[in-house]
């Protein structure tokens, strides 16, 4: 291969990129190295197998996706704002929207609520860290390779422009020679490993380390939520590892699973997409209603209404989510009857769901609710979120659905769904667990701003598409004539766009803000909250707890302040036993990332020769009998002084 | 050396329980990856697209053979697990080189079988029946590679450390991935094999 | 209340939307025939439905989050510790339930009614049309007539049209919004749909699914006439229109974008996609690469009229 052929060329816009992230790279390894930081680095953050720390460092890469993803959608608004817009050509957005999509929904919705997990469930519950904390540190460190490999392919070869869907024939060899459909097959692979490893990880996490006394139905909802979440990853992500492994096979092996020649067939890739998209919706969605459930409680002072209900309708929806996924394709053709019995599932989804809006709604009756930033979140996602949900029906009907499907009806109702539902939730999540991530409160003044500006920009680029697509316009399109008569509502989506782009950024100043000025001086337990993530200090003692926690009931620490049993006592604190750090799961990961790289290329040697590393890196850990260390219980009882004060 | 207690060694310590758990959960993500490959391999069967079909390929002599090298691999793994739970180190590495040669015999055959298919003329290459049945057929002889790798690691671990809680569960857990791959090949066996030769 | 002010703004967003757009109804809502008509009704009909959801929500919503708000003068209220309610848990699942029902039983019927030739021309001889869908144009074969156009066809008015449907490659949807609701074209199968036009008029069909680099520039002019108009089309076509050839054929399915043509004689005589054999036609490295310089819309197919008459 030649290097022009290497290296994207001819684009101004990409070589503006190429440029700016080459200069980004000298600076920070420049930055590190004049503040000597290399070292701290490595044995503070890249070797962590603290579940606090690795959870911190998803989110960190989750809000980075999220700015690159958030770019490829205001550069899609941009091109689409006026008709025959001149800024991007064709390919340029089919690359655009592409990766927008899978960055979103694979590199930001999931790491950011994968990293709030990390952070708040094994508090939640009382435990010490997660089952495998070596193994979530290769989780973390397989899906941030993943990730890189994933958004250099703008730079070095081309980027995928089949659609985050990637339907075949299109994505096949034969309609897009080019390596960047390579890049998608590879990049989500490695990606993939570390999200089944996560799941297995708090599944085991949750059956095995809650605190005493807390039985399964005494859990706090988001672990809850933590749970089914989990169980959907370990049944759904293996399909697409399947998928995605079958994709390699025919694009860089010939083989002939999806291609339209040799006998392929086209819509096995459809239903194992889907197979596996449609319960990952909800394996972004159902933390995030976790999330709201914590929110919505604290801030009403009241705890969750029909906890049961709320249970049972999470179960509910993970089960249905698995029997849904032909409502992708209701235009394939399909009998009449598979398309009636699939509109039905699809609705169905909406009776457990609308039972959650209500629980929620009703929690906060007859309580007094707080406006704070974490709580206006949760508040404005009933509002927006409903109209997602009965778009959706409207969708799942597959008569109707003839009218709506690819269009961009269907595209507005989707960003009313995970927006709301997914981008909402972290925010709530991030105001409201920060002051335990980082020690201090996110500004709740500057965080009105970036509320403000988020939900009406959100409303005001979303709301014109609903309208749009029913006039009979599809996605995708990177350009339409004037006489179409799209453009007054599309102009006004795309300065939509800009207002949310607004808000994003009233947000990083927050964190900026906040970071720089605010208190820290706030306690465990900032906001009078219920449950025991709030029972540690702020920021989380490395060991968590000092006393693994006796729990008699839902929200547990509530009622330890109130009956007074928030306190330990010296003769109680013993050694506590810590997992050591580790080199393996950064050095597997980067292993993955070179051989994946090669893949892409199809230079199968090299990717055979450095296979090596990664079967290297297993026996090593598989001889790794490195048993941990103790914090000795004067430590421990020291550091407890220091937060508690009082003792 | 721990006592005999009701509970054996391998669920001896709570890290050694959530490690066992865990890989029974990751054998369920393994059962939905093989399900996802049997269901294409159902999906293509009959597109052979003028290349060779199951009938011109399968032997059923070579497959009864493999069946058997890994069935009883299977039961001498299962035998080295009693052994181990007898702590007796030296039956139990028996019985596990035991397993290892059986293993790498239906290695050897199953290479032998890709020969054949090459030699016949079906390649990934050729078919969408190619694929998917070489695909299927190539993930499980993968794994059944990787268990022999595992295996030798493990074999390595023990003759070190001889029969701890640790070394203990690393076996039984590679025991239950061992039963597993013969599961699967069972399946294969009947759905792929028997079925397209009748 | 800064909440409810804020709905209320979004509802008069919503509404100031509708009415800017009242001007001209949105194509799904401006039915040119029988079926898009039926697809309307349902959709109103859901939308109804969705209404009242919705407006129970945000009144609910409005009133609690007005009437438990923190003020100066609750601080030291502290609500009650609530199990939940039986009885309103229950409610509100069986409300749903009823809804789904309710929504459910038109949604079947529809969906069986448009699979077939609609209501009340069941007497009428369709005209069959094979839809062949190419990176990125829309071929249309008429085997009765043995003609071919690209990028448009006309149809008489009034009489049921079959739409037999395949691809010569990558997927596409075949959708006409004012007369009826879309399918997919797939390669090496062939989809059905039955419209019709009850009004002559002009309409646009497209592509609604994503296929490469030309795909915003895939749609077509649909041109509903009275039955005589359109045989004289047809007549016009017979004696003017060059003849297809194999040749030919092969370059219109290059992946490029093209205006309208016309042809004496169709593919089918060498190729029904529908049962294989489009490999032929496929040349990966007509695909490398960046093929299509960014074009004007308006330059597109529907408008351009380039003609292929015989010299």
């Amino acid at each position: 291969m030649k290097l022009d052929e290497f290296f994207v060329t001819g684009d101004p816009l990409i070589l503006g990129s190429q440029i700016a992230i080459g200069l980004t790279m000298v600076g920070l390894v420049v930055l590190i190295t004049y503040l000597k930081k290399w070292k701290w680095l490595w044995n503070e953050w890249f070797t962590t197998v603290d579940h606090k720390k690795i959870g911190i460092m998803y989110i960190i890469a989750g809000v980075l996706m999220f700015f690159r993803g958030g770019v490829d959608g205001l550069m899609m608004k941009a091109q689409t704002s006026r008709p025959n817009m001149e800024f991007l050509d064709a390919q340029h957005y089919d690359e655009v929207f592409t990766t927008h999509g899978v960055v979103m929904i694979l590199f930001m919705a999931m790491p950011l609520l994968i990293g709030i997990i990390n952070v708040v469930m094994p508090l939640q519950i009382g435990a010490r860290d997660v089952a495998f904390p070596k193994l979530n540190a290769l989780s973390f460190w397989t899906f941030f390779v993943g990730a890189m490999l994933f958004n250099i392919s703008f730079v070095i070869g081309g980027s995928p422009d089949a659609g985050w869907t990637s339907y075949f024939p299109l994505a096949g060899s034969e309609f897009s020679p080019d390596v960047g459909n390579n890049y998608y097959a590879i990049a989500l692979q490695i990606a993939g490993v570390g999200t089944l490893a996560s799941g297995i990880n708090f599944i085991v996490t949750i059956l095995k380390m809650r605190a005493p006394g807390m039985k399964l139905m005494k859990m706090p909802m988001f672990s809850w939520t933590t749970l089914v979440t989990s169980v959907l990853i370990v049944a759904a992500f293996p399909i697409f590892t399947v998928a995605l492994a079958l994709m390699t096979l025919d694009r860089i092996f010939g083989a002939h699973f999806f291609t339209v020649a040799g006998g392929g067939d086209p819509m096995l890739w459809l239903n194992l997409f889907w197979l596996w998209g449609h319960p990952e919706v909800y394996i972004v969605v159902l933390p995030a209603f976790g999330m709201f459930s914590e929110v919505i409680a604290t801030f009403s002072r009241k705890n969750l209404f029909g906890y049961t209900a709320m249970v049972v309708s999470i179960v509910a929806i993970a089960f249905l989510s698995m029997l849904v996924w032909v409502h992708h394709f209701y235009t394939m053709g399909n009998s009449a009857a598979v398309n009636s019995v699939f509109s039905i599932t699809t609705m169905m989804i909406a009776i457990p769901t609308g039972v959650k809006i209500f629980n929620w709604l009703f929690t906060m009756r007859k309580g007094r609710i707080k406006f704070t930033n974490a709580m206006l979140w949760a508040l404005a996602f009933i509002p927006n979120f409903t109209i997602g949900g009965v778009t959706g029906v409207m969708l799942a009907m597959a008569a109707a659905d003839y009218q709506y499907h690819n269009t961009l009806f269907l595209v507005a109702h989707f960003h009313y769904t995970l927006i709301p539902g997914v981008v909402f939730a972290v925010f709530a999540g991030l105001y409201y667990w920060w002051p335990k991530m980082f020690g201090f409160k996110l500004n709740e003044k500057i965080g009105k701003w970036h509320f403000w500006l988020f939900v009406i920009g959100f409303n005001l680029t979303f709301m014109p598409m609903f309208f749009v697509g029913l006039d009979g316009m599809s996605r995708r399109m990177y350009t339409y004539s004037e006489s179409t008569g799209w453009g007054p509502l599309l102009g006004i989506s795309a300065v939509g766009s800009l207002v949310l782009a607004a808000g994003f950024a009233a947000l990083v100043y927050n964190i900026y803000w906040s970071f720089r000025y605010a208190s820290r001086d706030i306690g465990g337990d900032p906001w009078d909250a219920r449950t025991l993530e709030w029972a540690t200090a702020s920021p989380v003692q490395e060991y968590n707890f000092a006393i693994t926690p006796q729990v008699t009931d839902h929200d547990e620490f509530w009622l330890m302040k109130k009956q007074g049993r928030n306190t330990i006592k010296k003769e109680d604190v013993k050694d506590i036993h810590m997992p050591s750090n580790s080199a393996i799961p950064i050095i597997l990961s980067v292993a993955m990332g070179i051989v994946g790289f090669f893949l892409v290329f199809e230079w199968v040697t090299l990717a055979a020769i450095f296979s090596v590393l990664i079967i290297g890196g297993l026996i090593a850990n598989s001889f790794d009998y490195d048993d941990g260390y103790h914090i000795p219980a004067k430590k421990v009882w020291e550091t407890e002084q220091k937060w508690r004060g009082d003792l | 050396m721990a006592s005999q207690t009701s509970t054996p060694l391998e669920y001896s310590t709570k890290q050694n329980e959530m490690n066992i758990l865990g890989f029974w959960i990751f054998l369920g993500a393994e059962i939905v990856l093989f399900s996802t490959l049997f269901a294409t391999y159902f999906v293509l069967e009959q597109s052979y697209a003028g290349g060779p079909t199951q009938s011109d390929l399968f032997i059923l002599k070579d497959v009864l053979i493999e069946t058997f090298l890994l069935l009883t691999s299977s039961f001498t793994m299962g035998l080295a697990i009693h052994q181990m739970r007898g702590n007796n180190k030296n039956a139990m590495l028996f019985w596990t080189v035991a397993t290892l040669l059986l293993g790498l015999g239906f290695l050897y055959y199953e290479i032998n079988e890709f020969n054949h298919y090459i030699h016949e003329g079906l390649t990934l290459q050729t078919s969408a029946f190619g694929s998917a049945f070489l695909t299927l057929l190539g993930t499980h002889g993968v794994h059944v590679a990787l268990g022999i790798g595992w295996v030798i690691a493990l074999i390595i671990q023990v003759v070190r450390r001889g029969i701890t809680a640790v070394t203990a569960r690393k076996f039984f857990i590679v025991s239950l991935y061992w039963h597993f791959l013969d599961v699967v090949w069972i399946f294969i066996f009947t759905f792929v094999y028997l079925k397209g030769l009748m | 209340m800064k909440r409810v002010r804020s709905v209320m703004k979004l509802f008069i967003l919503f509404v100031a939307t509708l009415a800017l757009t009242a001007c001209e109804p949105l194509t799904v809502f401006d039915p040119q025939g029988p079926v898009a008509r039926n697809l309307s009704d349902l959709i109103i009909f859901s939308i109804i439905f969705m209404a009242v959801i919705v407006v129970t929500v945000y009144i609910l919503f409005g009133i609690i989050v007005w009437k438990y708000r923190e003020r100066e003068d609750n601080k030291d209220y502290e609500p009650p510790y609530e199990e939940g309610s039986k009885a309103l848990e229950v409610t509100w699942f069986i409300i749903p339930v009823i809804i789904v029902i309710a929504l459910t039983i038109p949604t079947v019927i529809t969906i069986s009614d448009v699979e077939d030739i609609p209501e009340g021309y069941e007497d009428q001889e369709p005209l069959v049309i094979h839809v062949t869908s190419a990176d990125w144009k829309w071929i249309f074969s008429y085997p009765e007539q043995d003609i071919e156009t690209v990028n448009y066809i006309n149809i008489p008015a009034n009489r049921p049209i079959h739409f037999k449907m395949t691809s010569a490659g990558t997927m596409q949807s075949f959708w006409i919004p004012s007369l009826g609701g879309q399918k997919y074209t797939m390669a090496n199968m062939q989809t059905q749909l039955y419209l019709v036009a009850d009004r002559e008029g002009e309409y646009i069909g497209r592509n609604t699914n994503f296929n490469g680099e030309g795909y915003a520039h895939m749609d077509f002019e649909v041109v509903a006439e009275s039955p005589s108009k359109f045989n004289e089309w047809v007549d016009e076509v017979k004696n003017t229109a060059n003849e297809l050839t194999e040749e030919k054929y092969a370059e219109i399915l290059q992946p490029t974008v093209i205006g309208r043509e016309t042809y004496n004689g169709t593919h089918l005589q060498w190729i029904d996609h529908a049962h294989g054999g489009s490999e032929k036609y496929i040349d990966p490295e007509a695909y490398e690469g960046h093929l299509i310089e960014n074009k004007k819309a308006d330059d597109d197919s529907v408008t351009d009229s380039e003609s292929n008459e015989k010299e």
